[in-house]
This record gives structure tokens, C-alpha cells and sequence, in this order.
């Protein structure tokens, strides 16, 4: 059955998972700091069965790393659905449009549309930032290009590139008041789906999640909880401290510090799965995303105690 | 007004290093109220390259003469019957002061004293902070007089982005989030409703050379006016 005809509008495994009702797992790869193809593979072994996409992160923390689309098309070549991430920082408008239909062309159904980390963090901090357009233009310049077939400029295209548009919602940052306002920003700009910051904080989440449902934005999008285990004390202790717009409330620090010696990864994966369990049953939540950063060998693992095995065929 | 910092003094000094007779030029507007680039500032420029060059055993000659504006045809006329005794001009205006008495003097080499860095307020004596971009299609009536553009380190339009943090930028935290401020200030006004709507892709006006003619004026048939 053609796209056209099935109600679709990518026809990517993650929309399908996610049309279908099934509670959606995505996971995260990190393309190499070279050109090492072995590495990439190796790491989607991990998530191979056991997520429905996995993102594909754009030079991620403004650090320089194999493109995204090129990491993309290694993991189509494995066999797994890539979740395609484009940044703003590094390309303009004319760039963007073409890496886009680029990476449509190879297969890439799913598209992840975010600012980016500033260049200030990475390896390059003098570099020019670009931010030629913002995230929510790019959601309304991927559908556009999508469904009225057009450039951001209105000229005409030859074949759209039928995306499933995801985008990113930080519910933690401050101003809290704003940000449910923010997700409502990017919907109405015509997002698909959601994937969250890192959730730590779960009494936030469940007012922010209460608010999207309330305003009715998740009956417009779907929304996955951005879950990250904690591998160490000292990781909880900088994502709370050095890592801008994230909340991790002292609870989950001193849970990790009471872990018996050697099973503070057991704990921080014990906390995820909790979290898991509690958003699978959670109104407005269709899914979780699994940022389990350098760490893709643990993610059979964490599927298989969150109970999210097997993941649906459709 | 236009704000400028001087450049290190061992890079003006090898700019000039094959020159023995110099026209160091200041300017008494933008760059003279910033403490960068006026009469006092040329004094100071002057001593330090004169005592420099001699403990080289290199002398030079350097006069000095300070206009009103060297963005202004009407003060460059100043420098007609003089320039061509120097080898050399040494300016210490913004980066238009440069251009315009470097294009009116086109045989004699005119070299940069200073580098220009913005468009800001004076929030006190030798402290001052950016506030314009000059993008060319002001947005301070939608975001509570506050520029995206120049305030936010991304300059988003339709922030904040995920990296607030505590009302500050994630670039540092001494810069404080200006979608943060955007958003206190329209709250307080109760005019968040601006921000609801999102702004759409902007057409960028500072791509090219801009060259403002006000309503009512034309460009002068010859270009040697003065």
C-alpha cells in the first residue's frame, strides 16, 4: 500500500508503532568522532530488535562527529530505522533543504528537528553558529516541503520527502509556565512527535504531561519520555550541576549513593525502568525514548526488565 | 552608539612597522565617548608607538588629528591638504570611519587602530553592552523590547530553547536567557499573547551592502561630493 492511501504520512516504523497504539521505544546512537563504520555498526547490534528507531544525533554537544545522515544510512544498512537529527547551528536554510530531500532519497523516514547545542560547547567554540532559521521554522519547513510538495521559498519539488516529524521538549527548563506554551508552538507548527528531555524529576513531568493533556496537545502528537539511567553518582552529579536545563532532584542522587559498592549502574537502571513502567501507564505518554549515552550495550538489557520486549511488528 | 576596543598594541605596531611618517587619526564621536578612539586615546596611541619605535632604533613620525565624525564627508575634507605628506594614516574609528577615509584617500594606505565590536549601551563609564544587530527588521514590539537576536546567544525566534537554565543562557552562566526576560516581561505586561503565535522564517536584510536613501532624498549624481 502506497503512503498516499494508508492514512499515513511517512510510513516509517516509528509512525506505524505509534498509529497502531503500541507503546513506542526509540533509542539513541551517537555517530563516531572519524570515520570508523565498525564502531556505528557495532553499536546498533545493541539496538537491533530491541527499539523501533534509533535517533541518529547531529553533532551532538557541538562536538564534531560523522554526519548524521551518513550514520543514518549505516544503521538502514543494518537493518534498523534511523531517527535522522538536524541541528540548526550548523547549516542554512538551503543546506538544511537539501541534506533533507538527501536523506530521503536514501530511505530516512523519520526526522528529529532541533536548535542545537551552542558551538560555545564543543570543539570548535569559535565557530560561526548559523541559526538561520530556529527548530519550530524547521518543523514547518519540513511539512511544508512534505505536504504542500514546496521549498521554504514556494517553488515547487520534485518528489516530497514523506518525514515522520519529530522535535524535542525540554518540560524542565525554566520558565516552567512557558514551556508547556513552547510544545503548543511546535505542534501547531506541524510535529508528529515528541521526545523529551531526560526526565529525573518525575513530579514535574506529571504536571507538564497534565497540562499538554489538558490543553489537548497530546491527542495532536505523540509524546515520548526521554529516559537516561544514571551510570554513576558522579554522572547524576553533573547532569544536575554542569548540564544546562536539566533537573535531577536530590532523591535520585542519594538513591544512587545508598547502592551497595559496584551496584550503583544497577540502581540507575532500576530508577529507569520504574520510570518506564509509570509512563506506560500514563495518559498523554505514547512511548519512551532511551538515551542510554555510550552505553548501547546496556539497552537489551534495560528493555528486557522495563518489559518492552518484544517490540511490535507492523 | 557604536562601541570599538582597541587593538593590541604589537598588532597596530606591526602594521605600521614599515612606515616612518604616519597620520594618526581619531574620532570624535561614537569611538571617543566609548574611550576607544578619540583625541585622548590618539594621545596615548601616539606616546606608546613613538617610545616603542625608539627603543626599536626605528623611529617614526606620527602627527595626529582628530575629526568630528570619519563617517562624514563633510570632516574628511579635513584630511585633503594633509595626507599626502604622511606615508601612511593610522585611524582609530569604527570600521566605517576606516572604509570611508581609506576610499577617499585611495593611493595612501589606511590601516585600523581599533576593532569595532557592536551596537550598545552605555551602562556606565567604560562598560557597555550590545544591544542591535541592525538585522534590519526590528521584532522589540513582539518580545517586549528585548532582541532575540542580539541578546539570545542563537538568536531564536521563537525561543526559549531546552538550555535555560535558572534564567540564564547556556552559554554561561553571567548571561542571563533573553527568552527568559522576554517571557518575565510580557507576563508582567500580560502581553504573552505576542509570543504565542510563531514568527515565521525571517528574510534576512544584512546579506548584502545596504545603502539606506530616506524618503524625500536621492543618491548625489557624482560621487566626489563633499
Amino acid at each position: 500500500m502506497s503512503i498516499e492511501d494508508n492514512g499515513l504520512k511517512s510510513g516509517s516504523h516509528l509512525e506505524k508503532v505509534l498509529k497502531a497504539g503500541h507503546f513506542a521505544f526509540t533509542g539513541e546512537l551517537g555517530p563516531p568522532r572519524g570515520s570508523n563504520v565498525e564502531e556505528v555498526i557495532k553499536k546498533a547490534q545493541h539496538l537491533k530488535g530491541t527499539v523501533d528507531a534509533v535517533n541518529i544525533t547531529d553533532n551532538q554537544t557541538a562536538m564534531v562527529r560523522m554526519a548524521s545522515w551518513a550514520a543514518s544510512l549505516l544503521l538502514i544498512q543494518e537493518g534498523l530505522e534511523p531517527n535522522f537529527q538536524m541541528v540548526c547551528r550548523d547549516r542554512n536554510r538551503l543546506a538544511m533543504q537539501a541534506d533533507i530531500l538527501g536523506a530521503y532519497a536514501h530511505g530516512i523516514r523519520n526526522m528529529l528537528c532541533l536548535s542545537g547545542d551552542h558551538q560555545k560547547f564543543g570543539d570548535h567554540p569559535n565557530a560561526k553558529g548559523v541559526f538561520d532559521i530556529d527548530s519550530i521554522q524547521l518543523i514547518g519547513m519540513v511539512k511544508k516541503m512534505r505536504d504542500e510538495g514546496q521549498f521554504l521559498a514556494g517553488g515547487e519539488l520534485d518528489g516530497p520527502p514523506k518525514l515522520f516529524i519529530g522535535a524535542a521538549a525540554n518540560p524542565f527548563a525554566d520558565p516552567f509556565e512557558w514551556r508547556i506554551y513552547r510544545l503548543a508552538k511546535k505542534i501547531k507548527a506541524g510535529v508528529d512527535f515528541i521526545q523529551t528531555q531526560c526526565i529525573y524529576n518525575m513530579e514535574k513531568f506529571r504536571e507538564w504531561i497534565k497540562r499538554a493533556n489538558d490543553m489537548g496537545l497530546t491527542e495532536k502528537a505523540y509524546i515520548l519520555a526521554g529516559v537516561t539511567p544514571m551510570k554513576s553518582v558522579g554522572m547524576a552529579k553533573y547532569m544536575k550541576n554542569k548540564v544546562p536545563g536539566m533537573d535531577v532532584p536530590d532523591e535520585i542522587i542519594k538513591r544512587l549513593q545508598g547502592a551497595e559498592k559496584g551496584r550503583v549502574a544497577v540502581e540507575g537502571i532500576n530508577i529507569a525502568c520504574e520510570q518506564i513502567e509509570e509512563f506506560k501507564e500514563m495518559k498523554g505518554v505514547a512511548g519512551v525514548h532511551l538515551m542510554a549515552i555510550e552505553w548501547e550495550h546496556k539497552v537489551p538489557e534495560i528493555a528486557e526488565q522495563a518489559k518492552v520486549l518484544p517490540r511490535p511488528s507492523v | 552608539m557604536i562601541v570599538a576596543k582597541r587593538k593590541p598594541f604589537d598588532e597596530i605596531k606591526k602594521m605600521i612597522e614599515g612606515h616612518k611618517k604616519v597620520l594618526l587619526a581619531g574620532c570624535g564621536t561614537c569611538v571617543a565617548v566609548c574611550l576607544a578612539g578619540g583625541e585622548k586615546e590618539v594621545d596615548i596611541l601616539n606616546t606608546e608607538l613613538d617610545m616603542a619605535r625608539r627603543l626599536d632604533d626605528n623611529p617614526i613620525e606620527i602627527d595626529t588629528i582628530t575629526v568630528e565624525r570619519q563617517c562624514d564627508m563633510e570632516y574628511l575634507a579635513d584630511f585633503d591638504d594633509i595626507v599626502q605628506e604622511y606615508e601612511a594614516v593610522l585611524s582609530m574609528a569604527c570600521g566605517v570611519g576606516v572604509q570611508f577615509l581609506a576610499e577617499r584617500f585611495p593611493g595612501t594606505p589606511v590601516y585600523p587602530a581599533v576593532n569595532t565590536t557592536g551596537m550598545s549601551a552605555n551602562r556606565a563609564i567604560g562598560w557597555y553592552e550590545e544591544r542591535c544587530r541592525s538585522c534590519g527588521r526590528c521584532v522589540l514590539a513582539l518580545t517586549g523590547g528585548i532582541c532575540p537576536v542580539t541578546m539570545c546567544a542563537k538568536g531564536l525566534y521563537n525561543g526559549p530553547c531546552g538550555g535555560t537554565n535558572q534564567g540564564y543562557c547556556e552559554i554561561s552562566s553571567d548571561q542571563p536567557c533573553a527568552w527568559f526576560k522576554i517571557y518575565e516581561r510580557l507576563a508582567t505586561q500580560d502581553r504573552l499573547d505576542s509570543i504565542m503565535e510563531i514568527t515565521p522564517v525571517v528574510d534576512w536584510e544584512d546579506q548584502v551592502p545596504r545603502t539606506l536613501i530616506q524618503p524625500g532624498y536621492k543618491k548625489p549624481e557624482t560621487e566626489d561630493i563633499d
